[in-house]
């Protein structure tokens, strides 16, 4: 059975505690206790029917507060697939909320309001997902079932979210008429809404093709932990030297020429180990164990690329940067630690070249500085060469955190736009 | 997973399709997890209670680093009311895979006053580990600590992240969590501070039981269906045993039961079941209407909060 990964977004009150409760309900994921609680807690409430929303609201304070904080993890199956939700919450915090939540998901979910169609949030979900490189974007239509299940008021978000999407990147755009609270077109196809040819969201998210969106052509794997059992164990491990990681892109096979980085030196693959025993093949995101037949020095932080296809090796680099702090904002002369695959290093902010409306996508190129949530184009350059390729063309070697070398916390996400242009 | 049932389908000839279970991608996580913690701390530890969950991480631990030896020790928090089956599977694995076992004993801080036993009506050591967990962290200076949760146990774990930042009172923050994003896990911290870390977040239940199939991995007992003299309480089956009094009203009885969870033997429940081997457990898992927590632990039902309450004071 394969994951599929998926987070959500909306605006508050649009319906995403409801749909997702659906889901969770209708896939029965959800326990006799978990509903007997939340049906106490509504009783307590005095709310008039059951709120399966409070399913999905974890801490005390969204409780009393009945609001949504942070990222939230959910998990569902059905014969077909097994389901990871990522909840994000859509007021406060967003930006850092949803990078969080959907940093590594396959589909993003965005749900629209049928009565209020498509506001700046949406087209900021949809913006964020694009930026994210999240392959698949659903936008759900809800609460159909008060606009009559109209065809013309669908259609009329459908255009305008799509006239909108084309400005991003957004390779597979799929819209959705529904109904979270009665469950029309949530798992089986809506009796109301006989004018809709698609099929209904859960059949979409169980039939969806991900295993191509993966990066198969640029082998990578950045090493994460030399193993060397040498003093313990038998005379036959003696000389065994693995190279653990997870592979971040591409297909490696025994036999294959590979290059090490930064020396530069080359060897061939020996051997790959897998969690059950020896490979043939190792591909993203596979946990594995490499074997080289030369004696080259390889450390934690090194990549092992093919040698005829090598990443970008390089200190100065362009990406979009997401702010995460609330203090201070991001500035150029900002110094801070950053972690790229299994690599740490320190990295100076040259320039702030623009920040981005993410409601209009305009960018202003005055701004100088980056706030919390504020997102932009930023010139980096690293005390030590990463070994990256463009964010578009693998998330997982063209992504890096930011942190703060005095709090310790991670101020910023970074997406790998390329090398710095020359001057 | 044997390796050709495994990766089975991308060793095929032809038309390889390089697709993962849900298994072999969560497999992979888990162990990507660990190596980083590995390589990243000075001194990590990995909780092993022997219960299911920590039976399954410790085994993904094993394959992290195979065929070397685990780099780091193990510890169990004792509550001293354990169930023999437990302890007994918990010193064999131990033996088995010749890593250092440190125990933590709650008996051990209750008699030297460290902490106080709860008394009354459901009391119980659940919320007194930790204490002496905390105690023990600082005084083996660990820096990262492994723990078995998962984010489909329990409302409040469902949002926590799977580097999980605690200060030097050991508490966590819910409001004031690090974003983590792609596998990128940030593990700094200052001296004194320290970093759970939880390698089977997204894992659930079935999950587990799933991968237990899968591997072979063996299991205390207890896991199984089994006869055993049980009495009800609070909706659910207690085991007769030294740390519990069965009250007026209270009838002790014998019946075939399994436990889903392994805790402190006075607050956890047994569930009725017929379930004698893990396929049989995976059938019932997969048809089962109760959560787990719910189904078998006194200790989180004491209120809609409970877990977030504890959590922030420093439990696992
Ligand atoms: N009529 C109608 N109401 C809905 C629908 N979906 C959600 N609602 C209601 O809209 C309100 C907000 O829903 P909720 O799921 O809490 O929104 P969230 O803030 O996006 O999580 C609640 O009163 C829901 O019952 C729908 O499809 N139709």
């Amino acid at each position: 059975m394969e994951l599929l990964r998926f987070a959500t977004a909306g605006s508050v009150d649009d319906g995403k505690s409801t749909l997702i409760g659906r889901l969770l309900y209708d896939s029965k994921a959800i326990f006799e206790d978990q509903l007997e609680s939340v049906e106490r807690t509504s009783r307590e409430r005095g709310d008039a029917y059951t709120d399966l929303a409070l399913l999905t609201d974890g801490l005390r304070a969204e409780r009393e507060q009945g609001i949504t904080i942070d990222v939230a993890y959910r998990y569902f199956a059905t014969p077909r697939r097994k389901f990871v939700i990522a909840d994000t919450p859509g007021h406060i915090q967003y930006t850092r909320n949803m990078v969080t939540g959907a940093s590594t998901a396959d589909l993003a979910l965005v749900l629209v309001d049928a009565r209020k169609g498509v506001l700046e949030q949406s087209r900021r979900h949809a913006f964020l997902a694009s930026l994210l490189g999240i392959p698949h974007l659903v936008v759900c239509v809800n609460k159909m079932d008060l606009v009559d299940w109209s065809p013309d008021r669908y259609e009329e978000i459908r255009s305008e979210f799509r006239s909108f999407a084309m400005k991003l990147d957004v390779r597979d755009l799929t819209f959705v008429p529904i109904s979270a609270l009665h469950g029309d077109n949530v798992v089986e196809r809506s009796a109301n809404m006989p004018w809709y040819e698609g099929s209904s969201l859960l059949h979409h998210l169980e039939e969806v093709h991900i295993a191509s969106d993966r990066n198969l052509i640029d082998a990578r794997l950045p090493v994460q932990y030399v193993i060397r059992p040498q003093d313990q164990a038998s005379a036959e491990l003696h000389d065994y030297r693995g190279y653990a990681g997870t592979v971040a892109g591409g297909v490696l096979k025994p036999g294959d020429e590979v290059v090490v980085l930064p020396s530069g030196l080359t060897s061939t693959v020996a051997a790959i180990d897998g969690p059950g025993g020896p490979v043939d093949e190792a591909f993203a995101p596979m946990a594995v164990t490499v074997r080289l037949s030369d004696d080259v020095d390889v450390s934690r932080g090194d990549m092992i690329a093919r040698v005829r296809n090598r990443p970008h090796v390089g200190q100065d680099i362009d990406a979009m940067v997401c702010w995460l702090a609330n203090e201070p904002s991001l500035r150029p002369g900002a110094k801070l630690a950053v972690k790229h695959t299994t690599r740490w290093g320190r990295a100076v902010v040259k320039a702030v070249q623009y920040r981005l409306d993410v409601n209009t996508l305009h960018r202003d190129e005055g701004a100088g500085g980056l706030a919390l949530n504020e997102i932009g184009r930023v010139r980096l350059r690293t005390t030590v060469p990463l070994f990256y390729d463009e964010y578009r063309r693998n998330r997982a070697t063209g992504s890096f955190i930011l942190v703060d070398e005095g709090t310790n916390n991670t101020v910023g996400a970074g997406i790998i736009l390329g090398p710095t242009a020359a001057a | 997973m044997s390796s050709t049932e495994q990766w089975g389908a991308a060793g095929a000839s032809g038309g390889t399709t390089y697709e993962l279970t849900h298994l072999q991608v969560l497999e992979a996580e888990a162990i990507h997890i660990v190596r980083e913690v590995a390589a990243e701390f000075e001194r990590p530890v990995m909780l092993f209670s022997g219960g299911k969950d920590s039976a399954v991480m410790l085994h993904l631990a094993v394959k992290a680093f195979a065929p070397a030896r685990l780099p780091f020790p193990v510890m169990h928090v004792d509550t001293g009311h354990n169930f023999p089956e437990v302890l007994e599977y918990r010193d064999r694995r131990v033996a088995q895979l010749g890593v250092r076992l440190v125990v933590v004993s709650v008996q051990e801080a209750i008699d030297a006053g460290r902490v106080v036993e709860e008394t009354g009506p459901g009391a119980s050591r659940n919320r007194l580990q930790t204490v002496p967990l905390l105690e023990a962290i600082e005084g083996n200076r660990f820096d990262a600590v492994f723990g078995g949760a998962r984010r489909d146990e329990e409302k409040a774990r469902a949002k926590e992240r799977v580097f999980s930042f605690r200060d030097e009172f050991g508490q966590w923050d819910p409001k004031n969590q690090r974003p983590e994003l792609w596998n990128l896990y940030n593990g700094r911290h200052r001296r004194g501070e320290h970093i759970r870390v939880f390698p089977i977040s997204n894992w659930t239940e079935l999950d587990v039981w799933q991968y237990v199939a899968a591997e072979g991995i063996e299991l205390p007992s207890i896991y199984y269906a089994h006869r055993r003299r049980v009495f009800p309480r609070d909706g659910m089956w207690l085991a007769e045993t030294p740390f519990v009094t069965v009250g007026p009203g209270e009838e002790v009885e014998e019946r075939m039961v399994r436990f889903r969870t392994v805790g402190d033997a006075s607050c956890t429940g047994a569930v009725e079941s017929t379930a004698a081997d893990v396929a049989q457990v995976i059938e019932e898992t997969a048809a089962t209407r109760v959560t787990e927590r719910g189904a078998t632990r006194a200790d989180d039902r004491i209120s809609e909060a409970g877990m977030e309450d504890r959590k922030r004071e420093g439990y696992f």
